[in-house]
């Protein structure tokens, strides 16, 4: 079977989550969009080690997967704090850092 | 010894420099310097003239002072025979006027200075004489010019004196315009030489257009006009007499005024051609040269100076000289400024020793100085033949000369005006004679005879002006090979001599002696029918008075020329000045203002710091602007980023 | 013609067309739904698809791990979130921001982009699938080739684990 519709499907995957990190308000909704681009590149290592017959694709598939649960856990401790100082997590309201 | 002739002018120089200096110090208070200085150069004149006779070289060398490109400031020598006869002259002249002005100086409290002065001329004089080109020859010109003006007005104590002084500086300044662009344009016509030799053969060759020849001579001429006190430009020397006789004796008779004439007769080439001498008739120097020669001699009768009589004379018989070389007679006109200079000079001394006497400068007040004062009467009475033209003193063979040109060459009016001049000559002379030291003493003093140091140089001025004619004469003729017009390799027959003609020098002398008679007879005969008819009858009055007035010219030139320069033409140029010049510096002014205030209002304060505070305004603009970049929200940073990325893809697969 | 191994590729065509389009659609769905836990419950349905992407790759372990790792840590941990945030459970309209016509357009460049080069790239690869991966292959890649890797990840989780406690702690 063809592997592009694999590639693209994980670009579409991909570029949902690009347009969920660049549109979503709300902080947990952003991290969502994260985990759907981390899996979209996941189905492109595991297509390709699928295409090359090479298993370092499936390896770092499984790293990406560790990773991924790592950086959601951090990230959520800093939702959860944002939280704290503001009672909304409207990443809109988040301007601090404002030239 | 010929090439060593610049020693001639040198040595009265450095005399001067010593006088400068030491005068004061020596014991004679600088007369011993001057007087071994001309008398060495006298010897040296001598020498020179001995080494021409013999060998007849001309010596013509320079030096190259400075020079750029084409043009070549030159100093250097000419030695022929002219030059050789102008050394004796003007160097024995000198050297007797230096002894005699030890006697007549005596106890003058610039004494010292006067020698200086003296010194100074004399070198300058020699200096001009020797030159070789024109530019050295001005330079001599105006240095005699300058101790001319320095001597005039020795006592200058009297306003009369230093008046006198300046008008004969301005006078001759005026002259000396022409001067100056005359030797321009021969300068340009001989393209870029100063060099005498080289213009007179470029002239005589046909290498100078006439027009460029005719200009330069007009031009040169009045240079000659103003120094040789030809008419009009001759009314500052007699008021040149207001100095000390020496200095009327030496420069106002023998050297000093013959410099104009000098010019003509070496500048000959130029003269000749562009005043067509060869073609006879009428030409513009031998028009003014006799009406000098008649004004100044009718001038001469009605003065009861007797300073003013020689001067009179003096002008007009440069009016001979230049009238001669006007009319083709070269070696005439050479010849009379040569023996001139002998009795001129003479005269002059004799005046003076006659003034030092009676403490007078007026024949009013003298008379019957003859048993007193016997050699100034005699040396006098000498020199007066030899300026009546009378046989056989040295004046009869020089103007006799100048008359018979006149006549082989065709110049009728000259003719007719020569001898009407030479029986005035004879007879305001004689008239002279007659006043001075006839008749009965009409001073105050007792007059006596002058010391041994005046009157020697009388006798020795004498001896020439009794023989020196004879060097000329028909069967000696040496004047003529000796002083000639030559210029090395032109073969042009430029003056033809004539010889002498005995006919026509028995009627000159017949009207010289008539001369004689009749200012004797005015004098003598008591009871003349028309004696008292000057005084009397109303023509000749108003002739008297017009004499008297010296035919207004004076007051032509002050009240008309010097009035209307300093009235209208001052008012005019002030008008000028104030109205036009100042109204153009002005306007500058105010335009200057107007662009300045222009420049700082517009250009600086809204040109250049617009675009200055432009270019901040602007940066900080777009800093505001780009700041709004930095919201601080993280999506738009990511958005940006994002926007990036996929740009670049895009290029990527564009351009790839 | 009918040609078993065609057969065989003719079904994981089909099977992975079944899978993919509801991924596709939920995916839509985690970045558009106005609900936050129904964009939460979208987002399990793709990390399952995800999963059975994988099984039809052949890649069994990596296959049951997504499984395990994701639907059951990951998504737990974002309704905790959900939950410990307060969001607003019911509709409402405020989960987008205002860049979000920007993003999309951005997004879909980056599609264009992606899409284009791949398929220009890999048009004609074909997938040969045989054996499923052996999960020793897997394990000795991991702790011979990439142990370096394998260590540092391990360094890295426990970071992770330590960090998230830190910071979420009441003090």
């Amino acid at each position: 079977m063809p592997v592009t519709q694999y590639l693209l499907l994980s670009a579409f995957l991909f570029c949902t989550g690009v347009y969920g990190v660049l549109a979503r308000r709300n902080g947990v909704l952003v991290l969502m969009s994260i985990e759907l681009m981390l899996n979209a590149v996941n189905i492109n290592l595991v297509a390709f080690s699928a295409r090359l017959s090479d298993a370092a694709g499936q390896v770092f598939a499984l790293f990406v997967i560790a990773i991924a649960a790592a950086e959601v856990g951090v990230g959520l401790a800093i939702v959860l704090l944002i939280y704290r100082n503001r009672v909304a997590v409207n990443l809109d309201e988040i301007d601090l850092m404002k030239g | 010894m010929a090439d060593k002739a610049w020693l001639i002018p040198l040595l009265p120089a450095l005399s001067f420099f010593v006088i400068l200096f030491f005068g004061k110090k020596l014991p004679k208070g600088g007369s011993e310097s001057g007087i071994l200085a001309v008398a060495a150069s006298f010897v040296l004149a001598v020498i020179v003239a001995a080494q021409w006779i013999s060998d007849g070289n001309i010596v013509d060398q320079h030096l190259t002072w400075w020079s750029n490109g084409r043009v070549h400031i030159t100093i250097g020598q000419h030695v022929d025979g002219l030059t050789a006869m102008m050394f004796v002259v003007v160097t024995f002249v000198s050297l007797m006027v230096h002894i005699y002005s030890t006697g007549y100086m005596h106890g003058d409290e610039r004494f010292t200075y006067f020698f200086a002065a003296l010194s100074l001329f004399t070198a300058s004089m020699l200096f001009m004489v020797l030159a070789d080109n024109l530019l050295q020859l001005m330079i001599g010109w105006e240095l005699v010019g300058l101790c001319s003006f320095m001597l005039i007005g020795h006592w200058f104590e009297e306003k009369n004196n230093s008046s006198a002084a300046l008008k004969a500086f301005f006078t001759t300044k005026f002259g000396d315009i022409g001067l100056m662009l005359g030797i321009i344009t021969m300068f340009f016509a001989a393209g870029q030489t100063f060099h005498i030799e080289t213009i007179n053969r470029l002239a005589l060759t046909g290498g100078i257009s006439h027009g460029m020849l005719l200009a330069g001579a007009l031009l040169l001429f009045l240079g000659v006009m103003g120094k040789s006190a030809q008419f009009p430009l001759h009314i500052w020397l007699p008021d040149a007499m207001a100095g000390p006789t020496p200095v009327s004796a030496l420069i106002h008779a023998a050297t000093m005024v013959v410099a104009g004439v000098y010019l003509v007769a070496r500048a000959y080439g130029v003269f000749w051609e562009g005043f067509s001498i060869g073609h006879g008739g009428l030409n513009w120097m031998a028009f003014i040269a006799g009406i000098t020669m008649i004004i100044a001699a009718g001038l001469a009768f009605v003065q009861d100076d007797i300073k003013r009589v020689l001067a009179y004379s003096t002008v007009s018989q440069l009016g001979y000289m230049v009238a001669a070389l006007s009319v083709g007679a070269w070696t005439a006109g050479v010849f009379h400024l040569f023996t001139h200079a002998f009795f001129k000079g003479l005269l002059f001394l004799g005046s003076g020793s006659v003034i030092h006497a009676v403490h007078s400068n007026n024949m009013s007040e003298m008379g019957g100085l003859k048993k007193y004062m016997p050699t100034t009467y005699w040396t006098f009475v000498i020199a007066t033949l030899a300026l009546a033209a009378i046989f056989p003193f040295a004046g009869f063979w020089s103007k006799d000369e100048i008359i018979l040109g006149a006549v082989k060459n065709g110049y009728p009016y000259i003719v007719v005006l020569g001898l009407i001049g030479a029986f005035m000559t004879a007879a305001y002379m004689g008239r002279c004679v007659f006043l001075t030291f006839h008749g009965e003493y009409r001073g105050h003093g007792h007059p006596h005879e002058s010391p041994r140091s005046m009157s020697v140089p009388l006798v020795l001025m004498a001896i020439p002006s009794a023989f020196i004619g004879l060097i000329n004469m028909p069967g000696v003729e040496k004047f003529t090979d000796w002083v000639r017009f030559e210029v090395p390799g032109v073969q042009a027959e430029v003056v033809k001599e004539h010889h002498f003609n005995p006919g026509l020098a028995i009627f000159s002398l017949a009207i010289a002696v008539a001369g004689l008679l009749v200012s004797a007879m005015v004098f003598y005969w008591k009871n003349a029918p028309a004696k008292g008819a000057w005084t009397r009858v109303p023509a000749f009055r108003a002739l008297n008075t017009f004499l008297v007035e010296k035919y207004y010219l004076d007051h032509i030139f002050v009240d008309g020329v010097v009035g209307a320069i300093k009235g209208p033409i001052a008012r005019a140029a002030y008008w000028v000045n104030q109205n036009v010049i100042d109204g153009v510096v002005n306007a500058v002014g105010v335009g200057a203002k107007a662009v300045g205030r222009f420049t700082y209002d517009v250009i600086d304060q809204k040109g250049v710091d617009g675009v200055v505070n432009g270019i901040g305004i602007g940066a900080s603009e777009t800093g505001g602007v780009l700041r709004l970049v930095q919201s601080g929200r993280v999506q738009q940073y990511a958005l940006m980023l994002f926007a990036a990325v996929g740009l670049l893809g895009l290029a990527l697969i564009l351009f790839t | 013609m009918s040609h078993p191994a065609l057969a065989s590729y003719a079904a994981q065509n089909v099977a992975f067309w079944i899978i993919a389009i509801p991924m596709a659609v939920a995916a839509i769905g985690v970045v558009s739904m106005k609900n936050i836990v129904h964009a939460a419950l979208a987002l399990v349905i793709v990390l399952g698809g995800v999963a059975a992407q994988f099984l039809l790759l052949q890649a069994e372990f990596i296959g049951i791990v997504q499984i395990l790792i994701y639907i059951g840590a990951v998504v737990v941990l974002f309704l905790f979130g959900i939950m410990l945030t307060r969001a607003p459970m019911r509709k409402t309209g405020e989960f987008d921001n205002d860049q979000r016509i920007l993003a999309g357009l951005v997004s879909l460049l980056i599609f264009g982009v992606l899409a284009s080069l791949l398929s220009s790239q890999f048009s004609g690869d074909e997938l040969r699938l045989g054996q499923p991966t052996p999960t020793a292959s897997i394990a000795d890649s991991v702790f011979r080739t990439y142990v370096v890797g394998f260590e540092v990840v391990s360094m890295l989780l426990l970071a992770a684990l330590v960090g998230a406690i830190v910071l979420a702690r009441r003090d």
